[in-house]
Order: structure tokens, then C-alpha cells, then sequence
């Protein structure tokens, strides 16, 4: 398939034709067909890339680089495609994933007066996130990058006339930009160190020749800083949970299985300069882990069925950056994938239960839906599962590689592993609670609200997500390491974490291996059972003593830890404050000055005023007084 | 002759005088006739000088100077006129509308 | 190229606003549409200079005729690949700013006059290769903005306009000084005076003498771009004029601020240039941070863009002084950038104006319904002016970040803090004024834009994505000329401009 690959822009192309065609035509077009241009758009885009796709999985065809144009040649800067292993897989899952969300949007946003304009900009986010993952150019990438950030903003304030929406949308662009901020620097040193932004004449080849360790671990330190911003790190995570009054669809798409995921691909493709740096990649393993724990704790928490799902997409990416973190990136990549599955899927039955409960949203008012919506049902129990990382389903193997990962480096990633283990704990637990609140026990909503199932347009991708929720963890068993081969390209120059011990092996797999998976696993089911014996099977006493028992821990869960209120107070005041005084500053003093120039003028031309006193005499005496001084001057000098 | 001397001291009185009354007077015609009398002192300074060094030059700065005072008295006279006819009055001290 | 291109340039709109002037005062329907098809030939003319323009350093489409030999003033003209972008700008807003004047309500001859001898002294001042020609254009266009923003402006008209005009003045008439003192020092050196720029290029000046003299030329400019602390004068005049003072002031005049620092400082006082390069870059990223940090809190529209212009500035003006050829491309190709994107900001606040009589973001509200069009527009420039990539405004800040850091990296990572400032200001008053329900009675029935202001935005916005993402075409003929500046400071002093080879240690 030689000849796709001088065609590989088309890729990029074709959602952005269709975003500009439905901008312009979109109006004239009746539903569902904007919806259909989109999907026909993406989804092109899906196949062109699974033919190119194929020569790379066969080991045939090795990494390409397409020049399309030169941009700012000064700085290095270009637009130019590269399709290798890893590029190419994350472009299917953008591309998979997108369409089948893009396929579910048209029957969630069925009604609303902006239909075609909701399309325009999916088109327009698949286009830059594809933008992001092919690009072989830093800056390149970061046009990506940012558009995604752009098409961030307009679907959070989709429904714009809410001032919660239209302001979670700034506060998403802007806490991204300070994420940017520090990438932006690492670019200015990247290209003074090696002359270029090509990611072919930089990272991937052999920086280790050019980037000493202290200039590596800036650089990797600032992509850090950028990543965290835009894939919800701690401290930059704060925007994501209000992200969520963006439509479902977009919420699926953006803050679960993409553009949250660019920060964990920024730091895969880097992660040579990472390994340059003594200190990089604990730093990275650290804020993941960090920030899974931190998340999950607010988890357990929360009401609202799509804030349960933000934080934990929080987590799972805290997860992924704990994986690469590790050095076990193809451990991350592996979670990457699975969790768009499941987390789209986990996202899409949610909206799905928001249209069938009539836009209600808090679960202390659902229960018992599996009866009315039982597709929705079957497959949110497949996505639970999966990412509580039962065994067969996909979740259970790629959170299994990522904690053997962290087990492998040992020292201080062993606390790094509890600290995952626990987690992962917490997300079982956390993710039945959810599920049993919604499909299980008495209903609890309003009365006469009759909840329905989806249209087909909905439940269809739900179901194709489950299919996938529950088999791609085959796609890197322990036994087989396909995704692991397929990758190697990628990442051969790298020092993977493996982990290797001196027990015999069990069922193909390292002895050591093979407990620690029995033991998340373990966790996993201990983390179900204990949300199920409260939720579902305890008692009424033992519910009353749990809820007073936990009362203090739930709330500060509940509100978050009250982070929000913390940045409030110590960055959004004081920056006002600031911004208020200069601002004051400059009407007063520095103005203020420039007034104080005129009007000193104007007093010495008031103090000089008297002297035209308008009275001839008095003129005619200062003529002779000028007279007589002159005379005098001559006189005493001498001559003229 | 005595020399320019005597001459050039009556023509300094005759300036004296003259400055004395144009800076003291309020009267605009008299204020002319103090700047007529000064003209003529420099006329005599002229004069004297002239004669004393001997050249004619200062005869002949003479009547430039007369020229020009009979065109400044035309036309102050003129002004002072027009002035006393709108405001019945010749004192100096009352035209300060000019003040700045 | 004999045909006295640029002469003819300076004259068209000259002899448009005459015409302008004769037509009769009651055929109030003839003037605006007279001003724009006669303001569209400029255009074409700068199209063909566009076109014809070689890629090279050196002054092209040169004419010279002495004025006064004796003392060695002459009508010399001529662009480089510094001046073309500008000319382009200025012939392109021109019309613009002209299509959106339609609610002149008094003289509106006089208004269209005005502003059509604004364009020909701009041309003019970019053109001059005569320190006194240059003189006389630059005080020249005060006159018309002056009666621009004191006759056409809002309620303190009268006091933005003389507090714009006196301010610049008196920079100019410390250049004044500055330049007669060249002319007597090139005197002094060959026994002739001479005003001519390649002639006062050959002097060589000892660093003394290049300090006060950059100093001099320096404040005239300093207040022109405006750099702080010497900017208050901006939003006042900003605020008072109507729209196309406004466009006109931030578009074009402010960059004779930046243009005279690049063709006059630098290459004419290379030795205190690279000496005094740190003050000015001191006071450049104060300018960024600082103008974006007081918009942040601005409540009028028009006066918030007006400080974010003093930000942007700011970024050119780093790049100029960072004396690398990212930086010099990045300032030259920014000035062009900030040109179109703040020139259609305030085009956008203009017609806000024109539909509810205030500027002030509080009586907004929920506009993006009741004008989703203007909305999207407002949108569109608003991300242009962040920087956003794809956009025209982060290549030239892009240019300049990377190009100053490589001379001066702590600046750098100060500067690239405008970038989360910009968005800060900028989107907070895109919600305040756009999102939400449109709760004030006032701002449900306010009309969409209309056919006449749709087609202002559309070379703006071609240009806005043209230049974002193929700026080649302009910074294919900018390079030449700034590579020639950096090449004159390198020869002239010790300073040597950091090369990136690949595959070797950078510092």
C-alpha cells in the first residue's frame, strides 16, 4: 500500500473539509445529514488509515515521513506527517473511536438548534488531534496541540447561554495555556540546542550526542508541565471536572479518549530526552501516581454520574503518565487504547441514561435502570468491569503491564506500585458504587418520569465499545506481546522497564509476573465486593452507621478537597488584586505624571501671565530698564 | 566751535526729559510729544557727532528720522483719535484690554 | 524601473482626498463610496510593488531629486523588504477603515480627506530615505489624526487628541535635534551636509556620540510604539477616536514606533543599539506583562484592546532588540499581524458601538445569540490576537520567543507569560460580553452584521489564515533586509549572533 502513503494529509484533510463544509453549508443541510457528512468525513479517515495501517502491522512498510510544506523556516519550524508504529496507532483510535462518537452524536443531539454547528467542530477537533499525533515537527504538533484546546473551548460552551458552560470553557483554555506556557518554552530550548523542531533531527536521533543532563531534564520537565496541563495532571487538573458541562458526546471524545491522552503521547514520543535526564522520568511517575490516588479519592465521592467518570479519567491518565513514568511505555500506550474504549463507552452509556432519565444527571435520583434501558446496562457492566480490571476484560491487562512496569523498576517505585494497587482498589470500588446507584435497587427518581432506552444511533457504538472493551486486552497478553512487537520500532532505543525474575514461569508467563496479576486482580474483586456489600447487600443500620462513619472523608471528597477554592484564593484573587493596582497604577502615577508635565506648563505660563499686564506704561518702563541694562552691558565690556 | 560737548549734553537732557515724560505721562498725546522730543535729542546727537567727526552721514540721518517720526505721529495720532472718539478719553492707563 | 512608483503612491491619495473635497457637500450618498473606489487604487499599486519585489536586501523602486543641495536634503524614496510588508498594511487598511466610517455624521468629506492624507503620509514616513523627508512625513500625519480624533471622537475627544498630538511631538522634536546633529556631523566628515540615509550610513560615530543619539531618536520612537512608560497617551487616544482613528492608529501608526527603532537605531548607532539592547528589552517585556496584566481589569472594550496593543507591542519590540534574524523577521512580520488582527478587534468594537452607543463590557451580555455571526467573527480575531497556532499572531510571537531566546533567554520565558495573559483578558470578555442569556432588554434585538461589514472582514480574515499558515510569502522578502541589519550590527561592533547547527551542542 505504497502509494497511500504520499496521501496520508488526506487523513487530516478530511475532517477539516468537512468541518469547513459543514460551517458554511451546514445550516441548509436537514438533520441527521450534517451529522452523516461528519461521520462520512472521520470515518474515510478511519479506513485510509487502516490501509496504511496494514504494511506497519505486517512489518513491511517501515516509519514515513510526508513533507507538506515548509512554514517558518527560520526557526526549523514545518508541517510534515509521520506514520510510524505509534503515530499510526493513535491515529486509529482517534479515528475508531471518533467515528463511532461522532455516529452516537447524532442521535444524542438530536433536536438541538445547533446541530450542524456541534458537527463542524468534532470535525474540527478530530482534525487537529489527528494534527497532534501525525505531526514529525514540534510545532506542527503544537498547532495541534492548541487547536484541540480550541475545539476544547467551543464544545465545553456549546450551550453557551448557561454562564456555567461559556465559563468552564475559558477556564479549560486557560489552564491549558499555562500548560503551554512551560511547552512553549521547552520548544525555544529545543530548537536553540539543536537547531531544528524536526522531531527527526532531534529527539529521535540520538539527542543523547547534543542534550546534557541538566538541559534534558529542563526540557523534559517543561513537556511535563505542558502535559499535565492538557492530559489533567496535578496541579493543572482543575478544568476537566467542569468540562463536563460540555454535551456527553464531546466529554467522551475529548476529556476521555483523546485529546486528555496528547499529554501521554507527548511524553511516549519523548521519552528518549525523559531517559536522558536522571530525575525526568520519577518526577513523571510520581505526579501520576499522585494524581490517581488524589483522584480517586474524589471519586468515590461524587454524585454527579458524569463528575464520577471525570475524576476518574483523571486517574486512568494519571495512571498512563505513572506507566511511562516507568519506562513502561508500551504499558502506557497498551492503557491509552483500552481506556478510550472504556472510558468512551463508560461516557456514552452515561449520556445515554442523562437522555433516558430526561437530563437528569445526579444518581442518589436513578436506581434500578437495567430493566428500562438494558442495552445501556449490559454495556456499562462490560466498561465497569474493564476498568476495574477484571480478567478477561481489557482493563484488567493493560492496569496488570502498567503495575508490573512500576514493580520492575523497584526501590522507590515499590511505593509507587502500592500507591497503584490502592487505586486500583478504589476504582473497583468507586465504579460499582456508580453502577450500582444507577441500575440497581429501588428508583429513586421523580415521580411520572418514565426513563427509555436510546435510539439505535446511541446504542449501537455502545455496543461496538463493549466489544472492544472486553477483547483488546488480548491484543498484548502477557503470552503473545503483539502490541509490544508492533511497537518495538518505536521504542528500541529505549530502556523499557521489563520485569524479569528467577521464579518459574506460570502459563507462559514470568513467575513474578503472574503473582502480581493474581494480586491486582485480587484487589480488583475485593474493591467490587465491599462496594457492592455497601451499596447493595448491607443492611439499612449498616448503611446509617457507614454514612456517619464517613461522613467527614465524603464530604471533603464530595467538594473535591476544596482545590478550587484553594486556587481561588491564592492565585484568581491575588492575580486580580494585582491586575487591579497596576491598573491604578497606571491611571495615577504614570499618567498621572505625563498630567503633572502639562499642568506644571500651564502654572509657570499662569506665573508668566502678569507680566503682560496690558498697560503701556508699564511696558515702556521695562523697554528703558532693557535699554539701560544694555547700555551697561557694553559699557562694561568693552565694545560691541 | 566748543566741540560736541555742549550738544551732546542738551541733547541727553532733551532725552532725559522726553523718557521722563513718556514713562510719568498719562496723557497719550503728551506721551507723543516726550517721544517727538526724544527724536529730536538723537536728532542733535546726530548732528553734533557729524560735525564732529566730519561727516555728513549724521545731517543725513536726520532726515531719515524726521521722515519716520512724521509717519509714526500720522498714524498714532490717527489711532489716538479713533480711540478718543469711542472712549472720550486719552489716558493711556484704561486701553490694558490686552492684558494677557 | 524608472516610473516613480512610490512618488505616485504618495500622491493618489492626495489628489483622492482633493477630489473628495469637491464634490458637492448635499450628495451626502456620493462621498464614502467616491473615498473607497479612489482608495482602492493604492491597493493596486502596492500589489504591483508586491509583485515586482525582489526577494534581495537593498532599497528597491529608488527615486532621488535634491530638494535643497545646499544642505543636502533630498527627495529620495525607496523600500526594502522592511517597508514593503508596511506599505501593504497600510494601503489595505485604508479602505477598510474607510468602508466602516458610514456613521460620520458631520463633514464627512473632511473626515474621508483626512484619513486619505493619513495614508499618504504613512507611505510616505516607510518610504523616506531622507532623514528630512522622513521628519516631515512623520510630524505630517499628526495633523490628520489630530483633527481625526478632536473633531470625530467620543466625549474627551478634545483631550485625547491634543495629549496624542503634544506627547509625540515633543519625542519628535528631541529627534529633531538628533537629526540636524548627524547632518552637521556628516558636514564635519566629508565638508558637505548631507540628510541622506546611505550617506549618513558611511559615518562613523564613537560610542558616545551613538548614545545620545540613540537615546534621542529612541524616546521619539519609545513614545510612538508606545513602550512603557511612556504610553499613556495610547488608551486615551485609542478610546476617544472613532473607528477608523482607531484602526488606523493601532494598524499602522504605532509600527512607525517599531519601524524607526529597525531603520533608524539599529543600523545607524550600532554600538549603543547592542549596548542599550538590554534597557529596551527591559522595558519591552514590562510592556508585555504589564499591558496585559491592566487589560485584565479594564471595563471598557475599546480601552482593553487598546492595552493589549501596548502588550503586542511589547513582543516586537523584544524581537527587534534580540538581534537575531528569528527575532527581526518575527518583530517585522508581527507588525504586519498585529496590524490586521487589532485592526479588526476594533472594527468589531466600532460596530458594537455604532448598535448600542457604549463601550462598556458591563451593559453586554448574551450577544452570541442575538448575533451569531458577529459572535464568531469577534471569536475568530480574539483568537487570532492570543497567538492562537494556525492563526496569524503566533507565528510572528513564536518568531520572536524563540529568536530573543537565543540572546536573551530569561526575557524570553517572562515574555511567553503574555501568551496565558492574553488569553486570560480575552476570553473572560468574550464571556462577558457574548455568553449567557441576553438578560439587558437592549441587547436581545441588536442587529447581526450586514452585508457591507461582512465584506470588511473578509480580506481580514483571509489574510489572518494566509499568514498564519504560509507566512513565507512575507517573510521570504523581510528576510533579506533584516539579515542585512543584523549583518551591519555584527560588522560594526562585537556582538555575533548565535548559529544553530544540527547535531551540535547548543549553550
Amino acid at each position: 500500500m505504497d502509494f497511500l502513503a504520499d496521501y496520508l494529509w488526506l487523513i487530516i484533510a478530511l475532517p477539516l473539509a468537512g468541518a469547513v463544509a459543514l460551517h458554511f453549508g451546514g445550516k441548509f443541510l436537514p438533520e441527521p445529514l450534517p451529522g452523516l457528512v461528519a461521520v462520512g468525513a472521520i470515518g474515510t479517515a478511519f479506513l485510509i488509515a487502516a490501509a496504511a495501517f496494514v504494511p506497519l502491522a505486517t512489518g513491511e512498510a517501515e516509519a514515513h515521513i510526508l513533507m507538506l510544506w515548509d512554514w517558518m523556516p527560520g526557526i526549523g519550524a514545518a508541517f510534515e506527517i509521520r506514520w510510524d508504529q505509534l503515530s499510526a496507532l493513535m491515529t486509529l483510535i482517534v479515528t475508531g473511536v471518533g467515528t463511532l462518537i461522532h455516529i452516537y452524536s447524532i442521535g444524542y443531539m438530536h433536536g438541538d438548534p445547533r446541530f450542524s454547528r456541534f458537527f463542524t467542530y468534532l470535525n474540527l477537533f478530530a482534525a487537529s488531534m489527528l494534527t497532534l499525533v501525525l505531526a514529525n515537527n514540534y510545532a506542527m504538533m503544537f498547532v495541534g496541540w492548541e487547536l484541540v484546546g480550541l475545539c476544547s473551548y467551543l464544545l465545553i460552551s456549546f450551550w453557551f447561554t448557561r454562564p456555567s458552560a461559556a465559563a468552564a470553557g475559558k477556564k479549560a483554555f486557560v489552564v491549558n495555556r499555562i500548560g503551554d506556557f512551560a511547552f512553549i518554552v521547552g520548544l525555544m530550548l529545543v530548537f536553540t540546542q539543536f537547531g531544528s523542531l524536526s522531531m527527526s533531527e532531534t529527539v529521535l536521533s540520538h539527542p543523547g550526542e547534543v542534550l546534557s543532563p541538566g538541559t534534558a531534564t529542563a526540557i523534559a520537565i517543561l513537556f511535563l508541565i505542558g502535559a499535565a496541563g492538557k492530559s489533567a495532571q496535578i496541579p493543572l487538573y482543575v478544568w476537566l471536572p467542569d468540562a463536563m458541562e460540555g454535551p456527553t458526546p464531546v466529554s467522551a471524545l475529548i476529556h476521555a479518549a483523546t485529546m486528555v491522552t496528547a499529554g501521554v503521547y507527548l511524553i511516549a514520543r519523548n521519552a528518549a530526552i525523559f531517559e536522558l535526564s536522571p530525575v525526568a522520568l520519577p518526577i513523571v511517575a510520581t505526579v501520576g501516581a499522585a494524581t490517581a490516588l488524589v483522584a480517586a479519592l474524589i471519586a468515590v465521592g461524587q454524585n454527579d454520574i458524569k463528575k464520577v467518570l471525570a475524576y476518574s479519567t483523571v486517574s486512568q491518565l494519571g495512571y498512563m503518565f505513572l506507566a511511562v513514568g516507568s519506562a513502561g511505555y508500551v504499558a502506557g500506550v497498551f492503557h491509552l487504547m483500552t481506556h478510550a474504549f472504556f472510558k468512551a463507552l463508560l461516557f456514552l452509556g452515561a449520556g445515554s441514561v442523562i437522555h433516558g432519565m430526561h437530563e437528569e444527571q445526579d444518581m442518589r435520583k436513578m436506581g434500578g435502570l437495567r430493566t428500562a434501558m438494558p442495552i445501556t446496562h449490559a454495556t456499562m457492566l462490560v466498561a465497569t468491569l474493564a476498568i476495574a480490571g477484571i480478567f478477561p476484560f481489557a482493563g484488567f491487562f493493560s492496569k496488570d503491564e502498567i503495575l508490573a512496569s512500576v514493580f520492575a523498576n523497584g526501590g522507590y517505585y515499590l511505593v509507587l506500585w502500592g500507591v497503584g494497587l490502592f487505586t486500583a482498589f478504589l476504582t473497583a470500588y468507586y465504579m460499582t458504587r456508580q453502577y450500582i446507584m444507577v441500575f440497581w435497587g429501588k428508583p429513586r427518581w421523580v415521580e411520572g418520569l418514565k426513563p427509555h432506552e436510546s435510539s439505535l444511533w446511541m446504542t449501537v457504538p455502545l455496543m461496538v465499545l463493549a466489544v472492544l472493551s472486553a477483547g483488546a486486552g488480548f491484543l498484548n497478553t502477557p503470552q503473545l506481546l503483539t502490541l509490544e512487537h508492533y511497537l518495538e520500532p518505536v521504542f528500541e532505543a529505549l530502556h523499557p522497564a521489563h520485569l524479569e525474575s528467577e521464579l518459574p514461569r506460570i502459563l507462559g508467563m514470568d513467575g513474578l509476573a503472574f503473582g502480581l496479576a493474581i494480586v491486582s486482580l485480587g484487589v480488583a474483586v475485593i474493591g467490587i465486593a465491599t462496594a457492592g456489600f455497601v451499596y447493595a447487600r448491607s443492611s439499612e443500620r449498616f448503611r446509617q452507621w457507614f454514612a456517619n462513619a464517613t461522613r467527614r472523608p465524603m464530604n471533603a471528597s464530595e467538594n473535591a478537597f476544596w482545590v478550587d477554592k484553594f486556587y481561588g484564593k491564592t492565585i484568581v484573587l491575588p492575580g486580580k488584586k494585582l491586575a487591579q493596582g497596576l491598573a491604578s497604577f497606571d491611571s495615577f502615577f504614570v499618567d498621572g505624571a505625563v498630567n503633572g508635565v502639562a499642568g506644571v506648563v500651564q502654572r509657570i505660563g499662569m506665573s508668566l501671565k502678569p507680566l503682560q499686564s496690558g498697560f503701556v506704561r508699564s511696558y515702556g518702563a521695562t523697554f528703558v530698564a532693557g535699554v539701560i541694562g544694555l547700555v551697561i552691558f557694553f559699557l562694561t565690556r568693552g565694545g560691541l | 566751535m566748543a566741540g560736541p560737548t555742549p550738544y551732546m549734553a542738551l541733547a541727553f537732557i532733551l532725552f532725559v526729559i522726553g523718557a521722563t515724560g513718556l514713562l510719568t505721562r498719562r496723557n497719550a498725546l503728551i506721551m507723543f510729544m516726550s517721544v517727538e522730543l526724544m527724536l529730536n535729542s538723537v536728532n542733535l546727537t546726530f548732528v553734533a557727532a557729524g560735525r564732529a567727526i566730519g561727516n555728513f552721514t549724521g545731517q543725513v540721518s536726520v532726515f531719515f528720522v524726521l521722515v519716520v517720526a512724521a509717519a509714526e505721529v500720522v498714524i498714532g495720532l490717527a489711532i489716538i483719535v479713533a480711540v478718543f472718539q469711542k472712549r472720550n478719553s486719552a489716558s493711556v492707563d484704561e486701553l490694558s484690554e490686552m492684558k494677557g | 524601473m524608472d516610473f516613480p512608483m512610490l512618488s505616485v503612491l504618495i500622491l493618489v491619495p492626495v489628489l483622492a482626498a482633493l477630489v473628495v473635497m469637491v464634490l458637492p457637500a448635499d450628495r451626502t450618498e456620493l462621498h464614502l463610496p467616491v473615498a473607497l473606489v479612489l482608495s482602492l487604487l493604492p491597493v493596486g499599486l502596492a500589489g504591483i510593488l508586491f509583485a515586482r519585489f525582489e526577494s534581495a536586501a537593498g532599497f528597491q523602486f529608488v527615486e532621488q531629486a535634491a530638494l535643497i543641495e545646499r544642505w543636502g536634503i533630498s527627495w529620495h524614496l525607496g523600500i526594502d523588504g522592511i517597508a514593503l510588508p508596511l506599505i501593504l498594511l497600510t494601503t489595505i487598511l485604508i479602505p477598510i477603515s474607510i468602508a466602516a466610517s458610514t456613521s460620520i455624521a458631520k463633514s464627512p468629506q473632511l473626515f474621508l480627506a483626512m484619513v486619505l492624507l493619513l495614508e499618504a503620509g504613512l507611505i510616505g514616513v516607510f518610504s523616506a530615505l531622507d532623514l528630512i523627508v522622513f521628519f516631515v512625513f512623520f510630524e505630517a500625519i499628526l495633523i490628520p489624526m489630530y483633527f481625526i480624533i478632536g473633531i470625530w471622537g467620543s466625549e474627551n475627544r478634545i483631550y485625547a487628541a491634543i495629549k496624542f498630538f503634544l506627547y509625540t511631538a515633543f519625542g519628535s522634536a528631541l529627534m529633531l535635534a538628533g537629526i540636524i546633529a548627524l547632518s552637521v556631523l556628516q558636514q564635519q566628515k566629508t565638508g558637505f551636509a548631507s540628510f541622506d540615509y546611505s550617506d549618513l550610513l558611511t559615518l562613523e560615530l564613537t560610542p558616545g556620540t551613538q548614545a545620545w543619539l540613540f537615546a534621542v531618536f529612541g524616546i521619539a520612537f519609545a513614545i510612538k510604539v508606545p513602550m512603557f512608560p511612556v504610553h499613556t497617551w495610547l488608551p486615551d487616544a485609542h478610546v476617544q477616536a472613532p473607528t477608523a482613528g482607531s484602526v488606523l492608529l493601532a494598524g499602522v501608526m504605532l509600527k512607525l514606533g517599531t519601524y524607526g527603532f529597525l531603520r533608524f537605531n539599529l543600523p545607524l548607532f550600532p554600538d549603543a543599539a547592542v549596548k542599550y539592547a538590554p534597557v529596551v528589552a527591559t522595558l519591552a517585556v514590562i510592556g508585555i506583562v504589564y499591558g496585559a496584566a491592566v487589560a485584565i481589569v479594564q471595563t471598557d472594550l475599546k480601552k482593553l484592546v487598546a492595552y493589549s496593543s501596548v502588550s503586542h507591542l511589547g513582543f516586537i519590540m523584544l524581537g527587534i532588540v534580540a538581534f537575531t534574524q528569528s527575532g527581526l523577521d518575527g518583530g517585522v512580520i508581527q507588525m504586519v499581524n498585529h496590524g490586521i488582527t487589532t485592526g479588526a478587534l476594533f472594527l468589531l468594537v466600532g460596530m458594537l458601538y455604532e448598535r448600542r452607543h457604549t463601550k462598556l463590557i458591563a451593559d453586554f451580555g448574551g450577544l452570541q445569540k442575538t448575533m451569531p455571526v458577529f459572535a464568531g467573527v469577534f471569536l475568530f480575531s480574539t483568537f487570532a490576537s492570543i497567538g492562537l497556532p494556525g492563526l496569524n499572531g503566533f507565528v510572528g510571537e513564536f518568531l520572536v520567543l524563540v529568536g530573543s531566546y537565543a540572546t536573551r533567554p530569561a526575557f524570553a520565558i517572562i515574555a511567553t507569560a503574555g501568551v496565558v495573559l492574553a488569553a486570560i483578558y480575552l476570553l473572560w470578555a468574550y464571556e462577558r460580553v457574548f455568553t449567557g442569556e441576553p438578560d439587558k432588554p437592549e441587547n436581545v434585538n441588536v442587529a447581526d452584521l450586514n452585508l457591507r461589514e461582512t465584506l470588511i472582514f473578509v480580506p481580514l480574515i483571509i489574510l489572518i489564515l494566509t499568514l498564519g499558515l504560509y507566512p513565507k510569502v512575507l517573510l521570504d522578502r523581510i528576510e533579506p533586509s533584516t539579515a542585512a541589519i543584523i549583518d551591519r550590527i555584527e560588522a560594526t561592533t562585537d556582538f555575533v549572533e548565535p548559529t544553530f547547527v544540527i547535531g551540535e551542542p547548543g549553550e
